[in-house]
């Protein structure tokens, strides 16, 4: 029974939900994460490895260590609650889509071998992208045209790095690679489009808001914690990703403040978070390791919660916009109050899972002497608070009221996002459950007084911030419209260029062949002008009939070579 | 509004805003007390300003906001700017 690798159950969940319908296949779809949750609790033991042959090539598509077993543990927890979230949910494309997406992480995270790797990473890209086209929309369905192009070419530079490397090597068992040639490069930065990297993220915050209300909470789960696995195992160590971390929790804070959607909000968010992780791996100390996965482990629950209250609203109201809503604790309580817990978490507040995930980061960013870039984050987690903390509970549910009036969430939302409160409260108060489970050895304990009070001043002030920005009126109101980010380049500035060099092409054919023509005419008229121009041949004729006389030419050789 | 969407919630009351907010600037002074009360232990240097994380939290979010305002003025577009 250890012998099996959990994509196998989801696998054969997929079949099975093909086959069925109604209450079975929701049922079914929520018993392969448990299942395969289960199976890897109870079942599976760090260091065991399973391959196949195919073809004279060995498939590794098992290897377990804490590291892999972790990611694989809060996979399926992901899934399981999404699933519950998705519960309403009856469209089978959603469904599948899903489950697949789910399966293709879990296989992903225990992959061996890049080549292994490479198709769950693919199939990752094509099974998500439904998702996202699932929400109808002409803008969904263009959103996830671009996602799909990022993913898939995320997916190539994977394969011929892979490839590079195996022919460098002779090898191509998914280790440590370290940043060393083109082949390294290429699998750095195919890890780095699904990391959501500045420059190569703009496909997160262009879909994620585009997607489905239960599509972008499986969304926010897999892809990009997937990437921060791959980036610990691969990359643990280089510095590169300490500077790129920095930028990536900076950035992403002031257009989460401008930001109207507030699921891109949220987005917006997840790249900040994602920057703790990445300047973690960067650092690549075990204090800094463990807190890239606890931090991952902590985030996924907590920013899958944010997103799920959102997608409440959105599902009652039909809007995500901050300028339309606001007053929502009236007809949404209880949603009001599990968006707060996930807003304290996020913001990294005590008792909360932020704190004590984010901290060990911090920590190990002083430790490792990056002082200054230290500052920035802090500056960063500041940001978090202001923006995901403060912005997205006060826009949607007080702020001035809207005069919206809906109902609470549907039942089996409200059930999928007390579970994901309930484990950031648990994870906040309890620790050392999840420290226990950590891959590296190390000593350290998130609740001392110091360390406490430093985050409290932090927090409160910067709370005190908003109020003092709100009743002074500097705060910016919540406006409908877009803000330009990396996309435009290639949603705007792009089809421009090539807009105007196709312009450019046609009028120049235009011009040329008047030019052409006007020429001829002159040469025409110039030889109409000449003394030749006056015998019969030299008028102009038809190709046919020069061809009809070279004939007769011709055939009167002949006779005169026939008969002389 | 017709008479029975005349229900009263929590901050309908300006005095239940301004409860919420006294609380907060008592829980601020708290915490700016409470620093030097309690001997924070410090790694780094500017750690060792007094009230140092209340003066960078406030500081940094109304930097963040201010530079945010500017940001929107070069980046801020209307909605249906990528549809033209």
């Amino acid at each position: 029974m250890s012998e099996l690798p959990p994509f196998i159950i989801f696998l054969v969940a997929v079949l099975l939900v093909v086959a069925t319908r109604g209450i079975v296949r929701s049922v079914i779809l929520l018993a392969a994460p448990l299942l395969a949750g289960l199976h890897l609790w109870f079942n599976i033991d760090p260091g065991m490895t399973i391959s196949h042959s195919i073809l004279s090539f060995e498939f590794i598509v098992m290897r377990t260590d804490k590291l892999s077993l972790l990611f694989g543990y809060l996979f399926c927890l992901a899934s399981f609650i999404a699933t519950i979230y998705a519960w309403h949910v009856k469209d089978t494309a959603q469904q599948l889509a899903g489950l697949i997406y789910a399966g293709a992480a879990v296989g992903a995270v225990f992959a061996g071998d890049l080549l292994t790797l490479f198709i769950f990473w693919e199939l990752l890209a094509l099974s998500s992208v439904f998702l996202i086209w699932a929400r109808g929309t002409e803008r969904a369905f263009n959103a996830g045209l671009r996602y799909l192009i990022f993913q898939v070419a995320s997916g190539l530079l994977l394969l011929a790095g892979a490839l590079i490397h195996y022919h460098n090597v002779g090898s191509l068992a998914f280790d440590h690679i370290g940043l060393d040639g083109l082949a390294s490069w290429l699998i750095f930065i195919a890890f780095g489009i699904k990391c959501a990297f500045p420059f190569l993220h703009s496909w997160l915050t262009d879909a994620y808001p585009e997607a489905t209300v239960t599509g972008t909470v499986f969304l926010s789960a897999f892809t990009t914690k997937l990437a921060v696995y791959a980036l610990a195992r691969g990359f643990p160590g280089e510095e590169i990703l300490v500077y790129i971390g920095v930028a990536m929790a900076c950035f992403p804070i002031f257009y989460a403040v401008i930001e109207n959607d507030l699921r891109k909000v949220l987005a917006y968010s997840l790249i900040n978070q994602l920057g703790f992780m990445v300047v973690g791996v960067g650092i690549g100390t075990a204090l800094a390791l463990n807190g890239v996965v606890a931090h991952a482990f902590s985030h996924v629950l907590y920013k899958g919660l944010l997103f799920m209250t959102m997608g409440a609203v959105l599902y009652r109201v039909g809007n995500i916009n901050g300028s339309d809503l606001g007053g929502l604790y009236k007809s949404m309580p209880k949603t009001t109050v599990l968006c707060i817990v996930g807003a304290l978490s996020i913001s990294a507040f005590p008792l909360f899972s932020g704190f004590i995930s984010k901290s060990m980061v911090m920590s190990a960013m002083i430790k490792a002497d990056f002082g200054y870039l230290w500052l920035l984050m802090l500056f960063a987690s500041a940001g978090v608070f202001h923006h995901a903390g403060i912005k997205i509970p006060y826009f949607a549910f007080f702020a001035h009221d809207s005069g919206i009036r809906t109902q609470e969430a549907p039942t089996n939302m409200l059930i999928a996002m007390t579970i994901a409160a309930a484990f950031c409260i648990f994870l906040g108060v309890q620790p050392q459950y999840l420290y226990a489970l950590l891959p590296w050895e190390m000593d350290y304990w998130p609740y001392d007084a110091s360390h406490v009070l430093a985050q409290l001043q932090l927090l409160f002030f910067s709370a005190l911030a908003f109020v003092w920005l709100n009743q002074r009126g500097m705060y910016p109101p919540e406006l409908r419209s877009i803000n330009l980010d990396v996309e435009w380049l290639y949603r705007k500035l792009l089809p421009n260029w090539v807009h105007k060099i196709i312009t450019f092409i046609s009028v120049m054919k235009t011009y040329l062949s008047a030019v052409a023509i006007a020429l001829m005419a002159r040469i025409r008229h110039a030889f109409s002008q000449t003394f030749v121009a006056k015998y019969h041949l030299s008028e102009s004729w038809p190709t046919g009939s020069m061809v009809f006389w070279v004939a007769a030419i011709l055939a009167t050789y002949l006779l005169i070579t026939i008969f002389r | 509004m017709s008479e029975r969407n005349q229900k009263e919630y929590l901050f309908d009351k300006p005095e239940n805003v301004k409860r919420l907010l006294r609380g907060l600037y008592a829980i601020c002074i708290l915490l700016v007390v409470a620093d030097f009360v309690i001997h924070r232990h410090v790694s780094l240097s500017w750690e060792e300003i007094p009230a140092f994380y209340a003066l960078y939290g406030f500081i940094a979010c109304v930097l963040l906001v201010v530079i945010a305002k500017w940001i929107r003025k070069v980046v801020m577009r209307k909605e249906d700017y990528y549809d033209e």
